[in-house]
Order: structure tokens, then C-alpha cells, then sequence
């Protein structure tokens, strides 16, 4: 049987400003053809997109990318939303944050800023002792600071980087960071391009774990430190997106509304644009928002699982990817008939890790305009 | 983990920086807004940190909501409140 259930309302609006980005990092989540999507919002349409959502009942913000600092109205955006009476949260790398615009942004109200470490050169394994790196993050940490906001800090974990998990922690430590947090590579766009070269093997991620736990006993509340697991080694999936169409509304730089990132590399949906339609239109009425909302497209063994209130069958978009079907059970949970999937790919990455040839057979693939255009070429 | 819940309250507490209260039309309610979440409060809740500003000290809080409120003996259930807030990291 199923159930009808009414439309919440949305919570959390991606303003996903650009897919233009200065840095290359292997593990982003953003299409792999993002090169071909052009045509950015004007400022006149973000505004009215952040209205709209608003008068739903959009209460978070978040002002993402690409890296949204390379949006020359960042500042008018950031004023707009705050006096909408949303609460602004900048999502960057930190990388073009001067003293002007960080004055300007605080000016603008702006609520809250998450710094991400990323990699700024190409050199992965020059990533942690990159004087470079460290030198510009100094910086804007020194800035967010003086600009009286709490040092949130964001790394993308890795094969590469796990067995470095503590010196990662003393550098946020040494930047006095409030929140660190650690989150597994997810596997989507750029980062599922590369799964043979980023995934970890299940003793990294274990030993990582334990060195997170140690630090937390040593420094308590000075810097509160968050692990997020990834969830090809869970055996339950994650609540994606809350469930879809539940509460995030992604908008894409061109207009694209998305339930979520990734939402357009799935097949059969029709994407609307808020060019096309007001976002009431978009978020209650759309084929897209409206696609996996409910529970009448499950498939068994989620259809009459209990656990389906909890995790609404996972990620469409992983089950999309690993199993070819949008609408099967997420293959990591252990009751998918495809959770063989999943777990030959721990056992492959494993042994590849044992036999020493952790880089597969493919290269790892940078995030790139140029490797963008390629992909796109051989998806087509 | 064992957090500590013997630490004392802060003398004239104020609201974590981290944290805005506004009110929420949506939601016809006072809400604490902080990164990427939101936390639906009561009216009791809400009445208490709105004067968490820094300013007010824990027995003025007291004295202005009894009075506010035209009744007495609130003190147990503001500090409780507060202790709860505190080890929520709301206020410091």
C-alpha cells in the first residue's frame, strides 16, 4: 500500500551561483559536463528566485558553486537574501576572499561562512604540506576571523588524504577552526569519474575513524570535529536529500531547478527551469519535484520495508548509477538485490590497494574545462 | 560520550553568534536559524532568549518574565531552559 502524503514545504535553497571555478579538485560533485552549461542568472533572476522561495518557507540559504566568489554580486545577493530574513551561508574555497569583500559581505549581513580545503594545484599528494595552500587559507582564516565568524572548516576526505587525517586536524587546529568537518568523498560527477583513485580501503577508513575519536578526547569543545562515513561501508543508505522534494531546492547557474545536485543525469525527468516557471510552479507542481515524493514509485524490497520513513530508499542518483534503475532500492542498503554491487567494489578497491596499484586503470581525471569538454563529447 | 552538565550557567548569558532567533511566518513561531539548520521554538523558549542578549543576568531574566507573565516561581524552569540551551552550545 501506499501513502499520499502532502507537500512540505522547502527548507533549504542551493543558490549554486556558478560552475566557474579557479580550483581542479578530483572529488567535486558538480556534472561532469558542466562546461557545455552556460547562460548564468542575472542578478534580477537570483533575486527573484530567492523571493519566491522565501515566501514558501526557504529559510536556509546556502550560496555554493563553482566557486561563488568569482559572482561579482555575490554582495547584492547575500543583502537581498538577508533582508528576505533567510540565513546566509557562504559555501567557498576561499580563494578570491579579500579584506574588501569580506567587509562587504559582513556588511551585507551575511550569516555564516564554510571554508573548504581544497587542492589548488594539481600536485594530490602535495596537497598537506603545500606552503601554498596553507599561506591562502591562513589568510582567510585570519579574515573570517577578525569579521567575527565562526571558523567552519570543510575537507573532502580520500584515499590520498585519509592516512593524513591527523596532520589535517592540527591544521585546523593551527587555524583555530571552531567545526571541522570531515566528509567522505560522495560518488557523483567528478569524484564518481575517479572512484578507482579516491576510495579508501576499509582499514584507512578505520584507522582514520580512531584518530578522529583520539583527538576529540584530547582538545573536548575547542574544536568540535564531525566524521561523516561514507556510505558504500554502511549497510543502511543515507536519507537523501531528507527524502525528495521534501525539503532542499537546488537552482543550478543556469536556472535549472534541481530536488537535488545531481538531479539532472537522471533519466526520464523533465527539468524545469525558473525561467520557465514561478517556483511555486517548480517546488508543488513540476514532474521533477514530483518524481520520487511519496512512496508509490518504490520498488520492493523498500515498498514494504518499515525503514522507508527513515531513509525513503536511499539516493536515487547512486541507484541510478550503480544499478542503471533511478527508482531501485539504494544498492548500499544490505536488502537491495544489488548490494553485490556495492560491496565488490570495496572488495576491488581493497585488493587494489594490497596488490599496489591503487590507481586502477585509469588516470585520474582533474576537473577541468578541458576534460570537461571531453566528457561531454563521450557522453553524447 | 559523557558531556558535562555540572558546569555553572553563564552569569548574564547571550545567544552563540552561530545561532539567529527571528520570527518565522512559515512556521508561526520564534525560530532559532543556524548553518544549514533551524530548531522550532516555544513561546516560553523564545520569551528566555530573547534576553539572552548579554546584557540581562540570569535573576533579571526572572524578575522581567514574572513580571511579563503575571505570575511567580519561573526561576526553576528559566534555568532549566537555560542549562538545556547552554549544552546545546545555543548560548554562551
Amino acid at each position: 500500500m501506499t501513502t499520499t502524503q502532502a507537500i512540505t514545504q522547502p527548507f533549504w535553497l542551493l543558490a549554486e551561483l556558478t560552475y566557474r571555478c579557479p580550483l581542479h579538485c578530483v572529488f567535486c560533485y558538480n556534472p561532469t559536463n558542466y562546461s557545455k552549461i552556460q547562460n548564468e542568472l542575472t542578478t534580477e533572476e537570483w533575486i527573484r528566485v530567492m523571493t519566491e522561495a522565501r515566501a514558501l518557507g526557504a529559510a536556509q540559504l546556502g550560496f555554493s558553486g563553482g566557486e561563488p566568489l568569482l559572482r561579482e554580486d555575490l554582495e547584492t545577493l547575500v543583502k537581498a537574501a538577508r533582508e528576505l530574513g533567510f540565513y546566509t551561508n557562504l559555501i567557498t574555497s576561499g580563494v578570491g576572499l579579500n579584506e574588501k569583500r569580506i567587509q562587504a559581505l559582513k556588511q551585507a549581513g551575511l550569516d555564516h561562512i564554510q571554508l573548504s580545503f581544497q587542492d589548488s594545484t594539481q600536485e594530490m599528494n602535495d596537497f598537506l604540506s603545500s606552503t601554498k595552500t596553507f599561506e591562502l587559507k591562513k589568510r582567510v582564516a585570519d579574515l573570517i576571523k577578525k569579521y567575527d565568524y565562526p571558523m567552519v572548516m570543510n575537507v573532502v576526505l580520500h584515499r590520498y588524504n585519509l592516512p593524513h587525517v591527523d596532520k589535517i586536524i592540527e591544521m585546523a587546529l593551527a587555524l583555530d577552526a571552531e567545526y571541522l568537518e570531515l566528509a567522505n568523498t560522495q560518488y557523483y560527477g567528478w569524484a564518481m569519474e575517479n572512484q578507482d583513485q579516491l576510495m579508501p580501503t576499509h582499514e584507512q577508513l578505520q584507522a582514520a575513524e580512531q584518530v578522529v575519536n583520539d583527538y576529540r578526547a584530547k582538545i573536548g569543545k575547542r574544536c568540535k570535529l564531525l566524521f561523516v562515513v561514507p556510505d558504500y561501508f554502511e549497510d543502511r543508505p543515507k536519507a537523501c536529500m531528507n527524502g525528495w522534494g521534501s525539503v532542499f531546492l537546488d537552482i543550478a547557474p543556469d536556472g535549472a531547478a534541481l530536488p537535488c545536485h545531481n538531479a539532472r543525469q537522471l533519466p526520464g525527468l523533465e527539468i524545469p527551469n525558473i525561467k520557465d516557471y514561478s517556483i511555486k510552479e517548480i517546488w508543488y507542481e513540476s514532474q521533477a519535484f514530483n518524481f520520487f515524493r511519496g512512496d508509490a514509485w518504490m520498488q520492493e524490497p523498500c515498498r514494504s520495508c518499515e525503514e522507508k520513513t527513515k531513509d525513503f530508499g536511499g539516493c536515487r542518483c547512486q541507484s541510478f548509477l550503480l544499478t542503471g534503475d533511478a527508482a531501485a532500492t539504494d544498492p548500499v542498503c544490505s536488502k537491495s538485490p544489488h548490494n553485490n554491487v556495492v560491496k565488490e567494489i570495496i572488495v576491488r578497491n581493497d585488493k587494489n590497494a594490497l596488490t599496489q596499484r591503487p590507481q586502477g586503470k585509469k588516470p585520474i581525471i582533474f576537473r577541468t574545462d578541458k576534460n570537461s569538454k571531453e566528457l561531454t563529447r563521450v557522453l553524447k | 560520550m559523557t558531556e558535562q552538565t555540572s558546569e555553572s550557567l553563564p552569569e548574564r548569558p547571550r545567544l552563540n553568534r552561530l545561532f539567529r532567533l527571528q520570527w518565522e511566518e512559515a512556521q508561526q513561531a520564534y525560530v532559532l536559524l543556524y548553518p544549514e539548520g533551524m530548531v522550532k521554538l516555544n513561546v516560553s523558549a523564545a520569551e528566555i532568549l530573547k534576553r539572552c542578549d548579554g546584557a540581562h543576568t540570569i535573576a533579571a531574566m526572572v524578575t522581567e518574565l514574572e513580571q511579563a507573565f503575571n505570575t511567580t516561581g519561573l526561576r526553576d524552569q528559566i534555568e532549566g531552559m537555560l542549562r538545556a540551551a547552554y549544552e546545546k552550545d545555543w548560548i554562551k
